[in-house]
């Protein structure tokens, strides 16, 4: 028998807009040592339904309309609160995706993991440290007997979902859900949490239902896969099948928008330095406890972008990359270094001696939500730098607008809409015909992607690439994402610890990666399709 | 579709219509609103309202309880309370939109400066509006109006004086919150003046807490008023303010007292009034319970 058993499982949820269905009508069964992987764009249901199976979904506005779920013998949409809490402490548990806001920061994390085996185990306190110290052991944290006395902020990201697999642990449990959680980490951490689940799995004979928005990630851990669109199935079988012949249109689709291969575009790349990067060091003062000290968050870099190429710049978070591009922009302050553009010396300028420079080169940012004045309307936003900078008079802007919004695919008639009325992929077209409105000559694009659904992403890139093309762009395209830099950009560089480890023409790269890092970087980030397993 | 003219295009719901739209959803909020206009309209319109004077006398009757011909009564010198009362409310609200105005004009421009600027700028205005703060300011009110003689102009002021240190908090806190998002980068990465920043981009998305705490300063500015002019420093009579009636008819509250529970009861719905816009303000701009 099945240990898992979801039948025609429905929740809605009940607010003053009217009903939203989360969930219609899910059907799905787990056994022992499996992994189900639960695939999806945000706001598919992805999550409610497997919240709901915990009841931990608040309850007015959400409903659970209909269905069963029968684990071990019962029916959890239909046990007593008393019965629930019993079955989440002690027999399934979850992981989420951000272990700092899972973690308490004000106890040490022994005292986490310590606390429910003396309070709900009856073990002694001595017993239960030795408990914790094994467990941090098994999920592969250095150190345990040490490490068991520090904070949650004292370790990594990684480190820490760690500490909250461990958590998970504790009460033995028989079914794990792990609710993306992976998505907050660098691709080389991504792996090795992977592998950590994996191996629970395999030793502790457990179930786990994997919910991810990643095709490749899931295909990577999933024996079984559940594809879900707004709150439907679309599509369930073995992950062979699935990614060898999916039956569904959306599921084809899905596995179309994963970024691979080598970038389609030709290399417009010319002779001549647009830019050229010497020596350029960031540094900042960062002040803790009293004590100054200082973080060289960008370390002697240098190198040459040429007029018509895409640079891809990857790292991992924290690599600098992010301060790289801002500081060439002169957004902060380089401490020292020379940034040439076309000629002329940023390094030293302030903002009124930047203004003419302005004009010519403009910024991507990641998060759509935040790179929009939320009280400016579209026309606002988009006409606001074309006037500041003489690119239209007062007379023809009404016009340079809807041509820009023509330029980045949107649809005429979102004029006068606000910014909150748009959907993510939206929001960053408006962001992008922002930063062309100007007709810029050299865009940073700062993981213009890597908030957006996998779909969506596939889209902007493509409407990069033709933005690049038409109006002769030359672009650094920063990423934490390989295979997007990868489908998008000429020559690469990688960045590590604000140093530029190396930095090679795109497949070339791929090929023959001199640095050691690269090839982790590389191994950790390719999409492992099933038949690669 | 092919539309030339912005105008012809479908207007987006802004935040601000979203935020009204919340409002008058809000019964509390709603009937606030009205009560404050219903009284705002009846102390300017007073004269048309009433047919006395504020300073006219009826020796004969003295004080006198309500009664058909006055209806909230009469004070020590036979003038008709209502009357009164009608008038001392200009001076309160006056007091209290005017004072409102000067803090908010200093507080908001402070703030933002401060928050934009960061660093030195900051530290110096900031540590400025703490020493201001650890100032007794009640004694220096009285002193002010000690030296300069009773000056309406300069009540107003002064009490604004006192009230803008905390919006420039709130403003500084919002700024330095608002700093730190994409767009206000974005538009420093378009080449806009810094200036241009503050008025274009910072101060419209701060300003939905500091039009809630508005709402709340007045109501402390008129109790601040009304405070003075209960010490004897504010409203010379025969002109009244809903403090100094208050102080009136304290001295004469177990003979007559009616002289005190009007103009009390005046001032507390004011109060009350203003209290429930300013909820329902907060809950209407506060964009966490706005997206549901």
């Amino acid at each position: 028998m099945a240990l898992l058993e979801v039948s025609h499982l429905s929740v809605s949820f009940h607010t003053r807009n009217g009903i939203a269905r989360a969930v219609d009508d899910i059907s799905f069964s787990l056994e022992q040592g499996q992994t189900l992987g639960i695939v999806g764009e945000s706001g598919s249901g992805k999550s409610v339904c497997c919240y709901s199976l915990l009841g931990l979904i608040p309850r007015p506005p959400g409903r659970i309309d209909s269905g069963t779920a029968m684990f071990a013998g019962r029916d959890l949409l239909h046990c007593s609160e008393a019965e629930l809490r019993r079955v989440r402490g002690d027999k399934i548990a979850m992981i989420f995706q951000d272990p700092m806001t899972s973690l308490n920061p004000f106890l040490r994390i022994g005292e986490q993991l310590i606390e429910p085996l003396v309070y709900h185990r009856g073990q002694s306190r001595d017993a239960a440290r030795k408990q914790a110290i094994a467990l941090l052991e098994e999920v592969g944290i250095r150190n345990p007997s040490q490490t068991i006395d520090c904070y949650p902020h004292e370790f990594s990201g990684g480190m820490r979902q760690r500490v909250m697999i461990a958590m998970a642990l504790i009460a033995e449990p028989q079914l794990l859900i792990a609710d993306e959680p992976t998505t907050a980490l660098d691709v080389t951490v991504q792996r090795q949490i992977l592998e950590l689940i994996n191996e629970l799995r395999r030793k502790r004979n457990l179930a786990v239902i994997f919910i991810s928005h990643d095709l490749g990630v899931v295909a990577g851990i999933a024996d079984q896969v559940l594809v879900m669109k707004d709150g439907r199935m679309i599509e369930q079988g073995p992950v062979h099948s699935l990614f060898d012949n999916p039956a569904d249109a959306y599921t084809r689709k899905l596995l179309a928008a994963i970024p691979r291969g080598a970038k389609s575009a030709a290399d417009r790349s010319t002779n001549q330095d647009l830019l050229a990067v010497n020596d350029l060091t960031t540094r900042f003062n960062i002040i803790d406890h009293g004590k100054s000290s200082e973080l060289i968050a960008v370390n002697s870099v240098s190198f040459r972008l040429r007029r018509g190429e895409v640079l891809g710049l990857v790292g991992e978070s924290g690599s600098g990359k992010s301060t790289l591009g801002r500081s060439i922009l002169n957004l902060i302050r380089p401490s020292s270094g020379s940034v040439c553009f076309d000629g002329e010396e940023l390094v030293g300028r302030d903002n009124q001696q930047m203004k003419p420079l302005r004009r010519r080169m403009q910024m991507i940012f990641q998060d759509p939500y935040a790179s929009l004045n939320p009280r400016m309307t579209i026309y606002d936003t988009l006409a606001e730098p074309m006037l500041l900078h003489g690119i239209a008079s007062k007379t023809d802007v009404d016009q340079q607008v809807l041509k820009l919004m023509d330029d980045v695919g949107l649809a005429r008639a979102y004029i006068r809409k606000y910014p909150h009325e748009f959907s993510g992929g939206q929001r960053q077209r408006i962001a992008i015909g922002r930063a062309i409105a100007t007709r810029p000559e050299f865009v940073v694009a700062d993981e213009p992607v890597s908030a957006l659904d996998v779909t969506i992403q596939k889209q902007i890139l493509e409407l990069l690439l033709t933005l690049v093309e038409r109006h002769n762009l030359s672009m650094l395209f920063i990423s934490h994402d390989l295979a997007v830099v990868r489908h998008l950009c000429d020559r690469i560089m990688v960045m590590r610890a604000g140093q530029l480890l190396e930095t090679a023409a795109t497949e070339l790269l791929w090929a023959a990666p001199a640095h050691e890092y690269t090839r982790t970087l590389l191994s950790s980030s390719q999409t492992e399709l099933p038949e690669a397993r | 579709m092919n539309a030339t003219r912005i105008e012809d295009y479908e207007q987006g719901t802004s935040l601000w219509r979203d935020a009204w739209i919340r409002l008058r959803k809000n019964r509390l909020a709603v009937i606030g609103g009205m009560t404050l206009i219903v009284v705002t309209l009846l102390c300017l319109l007073a004269p048309f309202v009433s047919p006395y004077g504020y300073e006219q006398q009826d020796l004969v009757l003295g004080a006198a309880g309500p009664s058909a011909r006055h209806w909230l009564g009469t004070d020590v010198f036979g003038r008709d309370l209502l009357t009164r009362i009608l008038y001392g409310g200009r001076i309160s609200l006056m007091v209290g939109l005017i004072a409102t105005g000067v803090a908010l004009i200093i507080g908001v421009t402070w703030g933002a400066i401060a928050g934009y600027a960061g660093g030195r700028v900051d530290a110096v205005m900031m540590r400025f509006v703490d020493i201001v703060y650890a100032l007794p300011f009640m004694i220096f009110v009285v002193l002010l109006m000690v030296v300069f003689g009773r000056n309406l102009l300069l009540l107003f002021l002064v009490i604004g004086a006192v009230e803008w240190l905390t919006m420039a908090r709130i403003v500084r806190g919002q700024v330095q919150g608002l700093k730190q998002l994409e767009f206000i980068e974005a538009a420093v990465s378009l080449g806009l003046s810094g200036w241009t920043i503050i008025r274009r981009h910072l101060i419209p998305n701060a300003i939905g807490p500091v039009i809630v705490y508005t709402t709340l300063t007045i109501p402390s500015v008129m109790l601040l008023e009304a405070f003075i002019s209960f010490l004897g420093l504010g409203i010379q009579p025969p002109q009244s303010s809903w403090g100094s009636l208050i102080a009136e008819g304290v001295e004469t509250m177990e003979e007559f007292p009616w002289l005190l529970i009007f103009p009390g009861m005046a001032l507390s719905l004011t109060l009350f009034a203003l209290n429930f816009l300013g909820d329902g303000l907060r809950d209407a701009l506060d964009v966490r319970t706005s997206r549901d």
